[in-house]
């Protein structure tokens, strides 16, 4: 149960890398720092991905966790 | 890590190519400047009237490849030249035909896909790959 306030969604599910972290940069583009942005995936390959994104672009992953074999991922924007 | 990707595109099969787009897409999601070099079936690849069609699949795909591939396709995979230009929108994405393939094909810019940007030579394009990989595929 995340206390965060999410104030933005990306769907993934059923995507094959690249689009999870493309969308994700999409949607970060028009979003203001301290935001928070949640991303939804199925693709085992996003864990590494998003890890990797987070470290690259410095918006911090403040969550990640699998619920019901879906993804998710919590990212607090720079 | 804003090292700049450098990609030869040599190789004109949809398999290739998607893998060219896979890379530049994640590059370009993590700031990553990413710089296309076509020669050869690359370039062709890209003409404007044949950057829709089927370019086919490496000598290396078996029939079961190829099925593995048109599944992907239809559950909904994005076709490469779809992929790049996603990756253009979040990143920076620079890519340049080779002024010799152009000759070799007899091509004008007027031929080629906007998703070209420009032709260069071997020196321009290296000198933009100065400072990261350069991959060759």
């Amino acid at each position: 149960m995340s206390l965060l306030h999410i104030d933005r969604q990306v769907d993934a599910r059923g995507l094959s890398c690249p689009m999870p972290i493309v969308l994700t940069a999409r949607a970060v583009k028009s979003m203001s720092s301290g935001t928070v942005l949640e991303v939804v995936t199925t693709d085992p390959g996003s864990v590494a991905d998003f890890e990797a994104w987070s470290a690259a672009t410095g918006h911090q992953l403040v969550d990640h966790r699998v619920v019901d074999r879906e993804f998710r991922f919590t990212l607090r924007i720079r | 890590m804003s090292q700049p990707l450098s990609i030869v595109c040599f190789s004109g099969t949809d398999d290739r190519l998607q893998s060219v787009a896979v890379l530049t897409a994640g590059a370009a999601a993590l700031d990553r400047p990413v710089h296309l070099f076509l020669q050869d079936w690359a370039l062709d690849a890209f003409r404007a009237d044949r950057i829709a069609a089927d370019h086919g699949l490496a000598p290396e795909a078996d029939a079961a490849g190829r099925r593995a591939f048109e599944t992907m396709r239809a559950g909904g995979q994005g076709r490469w030249a779809d992929t790049l230009r996603q990756a253009k929108e979040i990143g920076q994405v620079d890519i340049q035909a080779c002024s010799l393939s152009m000759d070799l094909l007899g091509l004008t810019v007027a031929d080629l896909d906007p998703l070209v940007d420009g032709i260069s030579g071997v020196a321009g394009f290296l000198m933009t790959a100065e400072g990261g990989q350069v991959l060759f595929v």
